[in-house]
Formats: structure tokens, C-alpha cells, sequence
């Protein structure tokens, strides 16, 4: 019971890590966009793929990479058979938050 | 048909609202769901909630009128689904119950925490539901043929019903059915769109296939004399002038021309006349215009024993390359000083509105006149061609020395590569004589906007309250990733629904927010129904997730905390559902005051206000074990009072106070850049100052 929780402790850190690496690596994407938009906006209108303009293809680049993003996210995130017991013990319905507390 | 399908949808949601009353009576049930609805379930409500009237309405008519720069909000308001994915989803559902304001004092448990909070989502909740009611009365105006207060009312008084009486079970199962109506509807129309193409051929009629034949507005020659300008028109004589004058250069931007000009008119069968005048067929009396109260501003002449109709009317003047001049016909809507209003000359009425606009007058060489059905990347690299020219809807408004005030809506042709890249509502280039310090407040701008909306999506209240009727950390996490894929596949979806409402010509030049809907009407009544009632639901599904978080915030983080004292569940539910429908009512007022503003940049605001109230006290407390409670109250209290204030001093909002916005204390619009950062400062340095005072955290 005590290897569960604290396998679960180490998850719940490792899910973390890997959300705040993801949320930095398409910050710096986005902060691209961005940059790229503020300080070369004729730039954005030259051709970049398959016939869209860098705009265009930046844009819903964005969106597309964000949908990727969120799929590996959670296939990262699959809770590891042993400690699957456990968390959902710890967070079933309105009170889990504070049981936990 | 419009209104059968809104009438239909109206009866359904209230429908829904008495099925679930009965699981709405515990406190569980009624601001949770009783925390066991199904993921799934629980990503296409989180589509259905979020994708407001903004994204729907709002950013089609914004891409329309500006091109790209419309997009940018999709861009943003998407983006900002990965923090709430990767930093705030399951660390907020495993520390709170009910509120986002539980999760932020599971650490500390001060009441002071729980305040500021609810404080917080109370004017987060405001700010956004502006904008709704705003979208819901132009919505609703044309659809039913009512005023635009009456539009705001009648929905008002439909998400009051929804959420005093079903809670947060209602809110789920109308926004899960509005997001599944809105992702295939909107696909449906993209897929219209894509094979409509894009040409230059004008349709054969404009609204709707009961319309009225396409207008080719006219050119004429001018030539300047030694008093007057000459123009090639039928008894015509330039009566008026207004100029708008760069204020950089002091050029004269735009110059037009009030011309008094002759008609050919007939008898109608009343006795009076009839003629055409830009192809609407508008009613004269026979006495002229200064016996039925509208001044002089059209009289009938005989001319050879044939009846005329002398009106005035604005041209625009275009010089071209070797120096001559042309007069381009324009559309004007004229409200006189007692009140009465002119549409291009002729007084207003069922007969005589303004004509819609929009079109695309070049494509390729290649495609002819016509691309045919194009696949989706074609389309939007036909688009985006210089050689493309896209006819961008523009309008001006002045005052005239006799005044009236004047709303000039006139076409200004666009290259294609210029349309499909950021600048048209944001200069961030350099223009001719602007001073660098005004390119950088335009670039500040545009990055406190994009970074507002980025930091914002996973601090609005509405969406942190779903996080809650999930049952487990592993639901809330499966359902946003649910509600990434569902809006980002819409978002893709607006770029073509934006393109193909200015292609298809069928833009209201005096609002954007109707684009969607219009261009539905051009694939006919149908379709035009079905968006109209779904555009409808939208503004439902986000208000009544607004009320409802409004409504948390008050019945369970002010109200005990207020009072000092426990408040028994039934009173939490009763209280609840009494600030539903107070909240309802505020909102009602503001929608009707704030009228004729884009939906998306008034949204734009309310993502400033929850980034700078709420993501620093989120993220701090989640990821630095220095922050404290005095910390966490003074950056949401700071938050709000920062971007608020901002906001209030603004450049627009000085405009809105009849004022000059050059002259508004806050150079730019949007205050993310500066209320944000100041928000994470406050933070720290109180978290810094009070460290030593502060107990030992009751859990980590």
C-alpha cells in the first residue's frame, strides 16, 4: 500500500515534469509565431508549404501541433498498472480533494 | 424557418433544464453534476462552453473584415488549452470540491484566499458575459425582426431558466449539445464553402436565394474645375466634402464627395414614386422631401414631362496613375438630427437597407473566373496569391456642418498575400510618417493580446468549474485533451468560414458578428436556420457556464466567508440559484449598453483579466513552495484591479466616453502586457516579504 502511494507520488511528479517541458517547448513555438509576426509581418506573406503562405502554415501549424502535443501527452501519461488501484481510490468524485488534503 | 429552429432549440434546453432539476436539489448535484459526468461527455461540453459567440461569430466576421488577423484569435484562444492541459487540469481536480477558489485555499485555508477568489471569478464571469449578450441581441435582431434589446432579454431571461433550475447538470448536456452541433455544422459549411471555390463571377443574387439581384456599384469621371468638382452624372452638382487626414503625414487619406444628383423615378400606384437607387426600390411621397419631415434632402423634378428624384449621395474619389479622377459609388447610412434616418438618400425601410458586400473582383490567371471546387489547402493558397484581390468591406463616420451623422461603407481592394498575413486590424509595420513610438505601442499591443489570450484559456472560471463534475484526475486530463481535438478541428474550420463569408459577398457592413449566418443564407434558408439556432446555443452554452461559475463563487466562497459562518447546504443551492439570476440581469445590462462592439475583442478583455487575476496565484501555488496567502490575495486583487483599470483608461474606452483616444492615459488596448507580469511580481515580492510570518502550509 505505502509502494503504491509512493509509486503514485513519483508519477503524478513524472506526469508533471513532462507537462512543464511540453508547455515550454510550444511556448517557444508559439513565442516564434509571435516574434515572427511583430517583426517580420512581410515575411509571414512569402510561401512556405504546400502552397500556403508562412502565415497560414505557421497558424494552423499551431493548432495541429497543439491536438499532437495533448495525444502524446496522455499516452505518457497512462497510469502504470500498479498504481492504478490506488489513484483511483484517491480521486473519486467531490471529496478526493479533501481526503487528499 | 430561422425561427422555428431557434423556437425548437429554446424549447429543447429548457427542456433539458426541468429533466435534471431533480438531480440539481443537493449542493453536489447542483454546481458539480454530482462530479460523475462521463469524460467525453465532459471534453464536448468543454467545446461547447468555450467555443463562444467569439469564436463562432465573432472570428468569422473579424477574418472576413480583416483577413489574418482574424485567425490570430483562433490561434491564441486554442493555444492556450496546452497550459491548461500540461500545468492546471489534474492538479486542479485533485485540489478542490467545488470551485477553483477551493483549489487555491486547499493549501492555506484562509478566508481571505477564498475572497479575493470568488471576488475574481465574480468579474472574470462579468467581463465575459458582455460580450455573449453582446452576440446574442445581433444574433437574434435580425433573426426574429427585433430590437437588439429584446435579443439580449429573451436570452438572459433562457440561460436564468437553464441555470436556476438544472445547476450544472443542465449547463453539461446543453453545452455538449452545442458543441457537437457547432463542430458539424461548422463542417458542413466548410465543406460548402470548399465547393462553392472561390470566383469572381458575382452570384446572381445576395441574401439568400429570395434576395435581390447583385449591384454593380458605378464609376464615373470627375474632373476638378475652377470652383467645383465636375462629375459625368445626370443634373449632378457636388454639394459636400469630408476628407480623412492622416495623422501622421497630414494626407488626405480618403476623400468623398456629397453629390446632388437626378433619377429617373415612376408613379407608383399610391400616387407617389418609386425608383431605384443602388437596386433597392425605396418609396417617395409625392410632395418632396421637406413636407414629410426629412428636410430637403430629396425633391421630385419634371424633366421633359418625366418624373425625377433628386437625392444626395457620398462618391469616393480615387485619382489614378496619370492624374484623372474618378467618383466610386458608396453606401451611407445618414441619421439627421430628429432622429429620422436616410439610406443612400432615401428614407429607410423594408424597401431600402443597405446592401450587403464582400466578393473577391480577381483570382489567378489561371482559374479564370472561377476555381471550381477547390480542396482545402488549395483554397487558402488561391487566397493568399498576390494576384488575388479580395473587395474588404470598410466604413467611416462623421458629423456634417448640418448635423447629421454619417456612417460611409464603401469596398477597398486588397491583395490577397496582403489579406492572408497579420496587419490589417493590427499595423505592425511601420506606416509612412508614424512615429516609431507609436509602431512599438502597436507591437506592444498585439503581444499583450496574444500573450492575454495564451495565459487566459486555463484561468476563465467557467472552465476551471468542469474540471469538477468529472470523477477523477485521469477524466479531467481524457477530457481536455477531448476538448483540444474538438476546438482546434473548429478553429481550423473559421479560417474557411471566414474566407468563404467574404468570398460569398454577403457581409452586413455594419456588423461582422453576423458573418457566419449570412454566409449560410448564400447556400440558402436552410442552412441559414440551422447556424442561426446553433449560434443561438452557443450564446447559451456560454452563459449558462458563466452563471454558473458566478454563481459558485458567491453561494460558496463569499457568502460563509462573508457571513462568517457555515451556511447548511439547502442554503447554498437557494443562494445559488438567486445569484444566477441576479447575475443573469447584470448581464442583460451590460450586453444592451455595450452594443456594437466586436464580440471577440471585447473577449480578447476578459482573457487580460482572469490571466492577471488568476494564472499567477495558480501556477505560484502550484509550482513555488515560497508563495504565501498575503501573496496569493494581493496578486489576485492586484490582477484585477491592474487589467481592469487598464482597461477602463484605455484608447477604446476613451472613445466610448465620447473622448479623443489619443489622448487615454493607457496607450494601448489590451493591458495583458502590463497587469500580467505586474500580477507574478506582486506575488513574489509579498510571498517574500511575508514568508517568516506565514505558517507552516497544512498540506503540501
Amino acid at each position: 500500500m505505502a509502494q503504491n502511494v509512493i509509486m503514485d507520488e513519483a508519477f503524478e511528479r513524472r506526469k508533471s515534469g513532462i507537462g512543464i517541458r511540453m508547455t515550454i517547448l510550444y511556448s517557444i513555438i508559439y513565442g516564434g509565431f509571435v516574434v515572427l509576426s511583430v517583426f517580420q509581418p512581410t515575411w509571414m506573406g512569402a510561401r512556405a508549404l504546400l502552397g500556403l503562405n508562412l502565415a497560414v502554415a505557421y497558424g494552423l501549424g499551431l493548432i495541429v501541433i497543439a491536438i499532437i502535443f495533448a495525444l502524446v501527452y496522455n499516452h505518457l501519461c497512462r497510469v502504470p498498472a500498479t498504481g492504478a488501484a490506488t489513484r483511483s481510490r484517491s480521486a473519486s468524485g467531490p471529496q478526493a480533494g479533501q481526503e487528499e488534503g | 424557418m430561422a425561427i422555428v429552429v431557434f423556437i425548437m432549440f429554446v424549447i429543447l434546453v429548457l427542456a433539458v433544464s426541468v429533466h435534471t432539476n431533480r438531480r440539481s436539489r443537493s449542493v453536489d448535484g447542483y454546481y458539480v453534476a454530482n462530479s460523475s459526468v462521463h469524460w467525453g461527455v465532459n471534453g464536448v461540453a468543454f467545446a461547447g462552453g468555450y467555443l463562444s459567440v467569439a469564436s463562432f461569430l465573432g472570428i468569422c466576421g473579424l477574418i472576413a473584415f480583416f483577413g489574418y488577423d482574424g485567425f490570430l484569435y483562433s490561434i491564441g484562444f486554442l493555444a492556450g488549452w496546452i497550459v491548461a492541459l500540461f500545468v492546471i487540469a489534474e492538479p486542479m481536480k485533485r485540489r478542490g470540491t467545488f470551485t477553483f477558489p477551493d483549489a487555491l485555499n486547499r493549501t492555506f485555508k484562509r478566508p481571505g484566499i477564498q475572497l479575493a477568489a470568488g471576488l475574481s471569478v465574480l468579474v472574470v464571469s462579468l467581463f465575459y458575459l458582455v460580450p455573449q449578450m453582446v452576440g446574442a441581441g445581433v444574433l437574434v435582431e435580425p433573426l426574429l425582426g427585433i430590437p437588439h434589446y429584446w435579443g439580449v432579454i429573451i436570452v438572459g431571461s433562457v440561460v436564468i431558466l437553464i441555470v436556476a433550475g438544472g445547476g450544472m447538470t443542465s449547463t453539461t448536456y446543453v453545452q455538449f449539445f452545442n458543441g457537437g452541433l457547432l463542430l458539424l455544422f461548422a463542417g458542413i459549411l466548410t465543406v460548402a464553402v470548399l465547393l462553392r471555390g472561390v470566383n469572381t463571377a458575382e452570384l446572381s443574387v445576395e441574401e439568400g436565394v429570395a434576395g435581390l439581384e447583385r449591384y454593380r456599384y458605378q464609376e464615373v469621371a470627375a474632373e476638378f474645375g475652377e470652383e467645383n468638382l465636375r462629375v459625368d452624372l445626370p443634373g449632378a452638382e457636388v454639394v459636400g466634402r469630408h476628407a480623412v487626414v492622416d495623422r501622421h503625414t497630414g494626407a488626405e487619406s480618403l476623400v468623398l464627395y456629397r453629390v446632388s444628383r437626378l433619377i429617373p423615378a415612376s408613379v407608383d400606384a399610391g400616387g407617389g414614386y418609386t425608383a431605384n437607387i443602388k437596386g433597392r426600390t425605396p418609396n417617395f411621397s409625392a410632395a418632396d422631401g421637406t413636407s414629410s419631415g426629412l428636410g430637403v434632402h430629396w425633391t421630385v423634378e419634371q424633366v421633359d414631362g418625366q418624373p425625377y428624384v433628386r437625392i444626395e449621395d457620398w462618391w469616393r474619389l480615387n485619382t489614378n496613375a496619370d492624374g484623372t479622377h474618378r467618383l466610386v459609388e458608396t453606401q451611407f447610412r445618414a441619421v439627421l438630427p430628429d432622429g429620422t434616418v436616410l439610406v443612400n438618400g432615401a428614407p429607410e425601410g423594408a424597401s431600402n437597407r443597405l446592401r450587403q458586400m464582400g466578393g473577391i473582383s480577381e483570382i489567378p490567371e489561371a482559374y479564370g473566373e472561377s476555381t471550381g471546387p477547390v480542396d482545402p489547402l488549395r483554397l487558402l493558397s488561391v487566397f493568399a496569391d498576390r494576384s488575388t484581390v479580395v473587395e474588404r468591406p470598410r466604413s467611416v463616420a462623421f458629423n456634417t456642418e448640418a448635423g447629421e451623422r454619417v456612417t460611409v461603407h464603401y469596398a477597398e481592394p486588397v491583395a490577397g498575400s496582403v489579406f492572408m498575413r497579420p496587419g490589417l486590424m493590427f499595423p505592425l509595420e511601420p506606416q509612412a510618417g508614424e512615429p516609431s513610438i507609436t509602431t512599438l505601442l502597436n507591437r506592444l499591443n498585439f503581444i499583450s493580446l496574444m500573450l492575454a489570450l495564451f495565459l487566459g484559456t486555463s484561468a476563465l472560471p467557467h472552465i476551471l468549474i468542469r474540471y469538477y463534475t468529472v470523477p477523477s484526475a485521469d477524466a479531467a486530463r481524457k477530457s481536455t485533451i477531448v476538448a483540444i481535438a474538438g476546438i482546434g478541428l473548429f478553429y481550423i474550420f473559421t479560417m474557411y468560414l471566414g474566407v468563404g463569408a467574404v468570398t460569398s459577398g454577403a457581409l452586413n457592413p455594419e456588423t461582422s458578428n453576423m458573418s457566419a449566418p449570412l454566409l449560410a443564407r448564400s447556400f440558402g434558408e436552410v442552412l441559414f436556420a440551422m447556424i442561426s439556432g446553433i449560434a443561438f446555443t452557443t450564446v447559451l452554452a456560454t452563459v449558462s457556464g458563466l452563471i454558473m461559475a458566478a454563481s459558485g463563487a458567491v453561494a460558496h466562497d463569499l457568502l460563509p466567508n462573508l457571513l462568517r459562518r457555515d451556511v447548511s447546504d439547502n442554503t447554498k443551492v437557494l443562494a445559488g440559484r438567486i445569484v444566477a439570476v441576479l447575475v443573469g440581469i447584470i448581464g442583460i445590462v451590460l450586453g444592451i449598453a455595450f452594443r456594437g462592439m466586436n464580440v471577440s475583442f471585447l473577449v480578447g478583455w476578459a482573457f487580460a483579466v482572469a490571466a492577471s487575476a488568476n494564472l499567477p496565484a495558480l501556477l505560484l501555488i502550484l509550482f513555488w513552495k515560497k508563495a504565501t496567502a498575503q501573496g496569493i490575495i494581493a496578486s489576485i486583487l492586484v490582477g484585477i484591479v491592474a487589467a481592469v483599470g487598464l482597461i477602463l483608461l484605455s484608447p477604446d474606452m476613451w472613445a466610448r466616453y465620447g473622448l479623443d483616444p489619443t489622448t487615454a492615459p493607457m496607450p494601448i488596448n489590451q493591458p495583458g502586457i502590463v497587469s500580467i507580469p505586474l500580477s507574478f511580481l506582486v506575488l513574489v515580492v509579498v510571498s517574500l516579504l511575508t514568508a517568516k510570518k506565514e505558517p507552516a502550509p497544512a498540506a503540501a
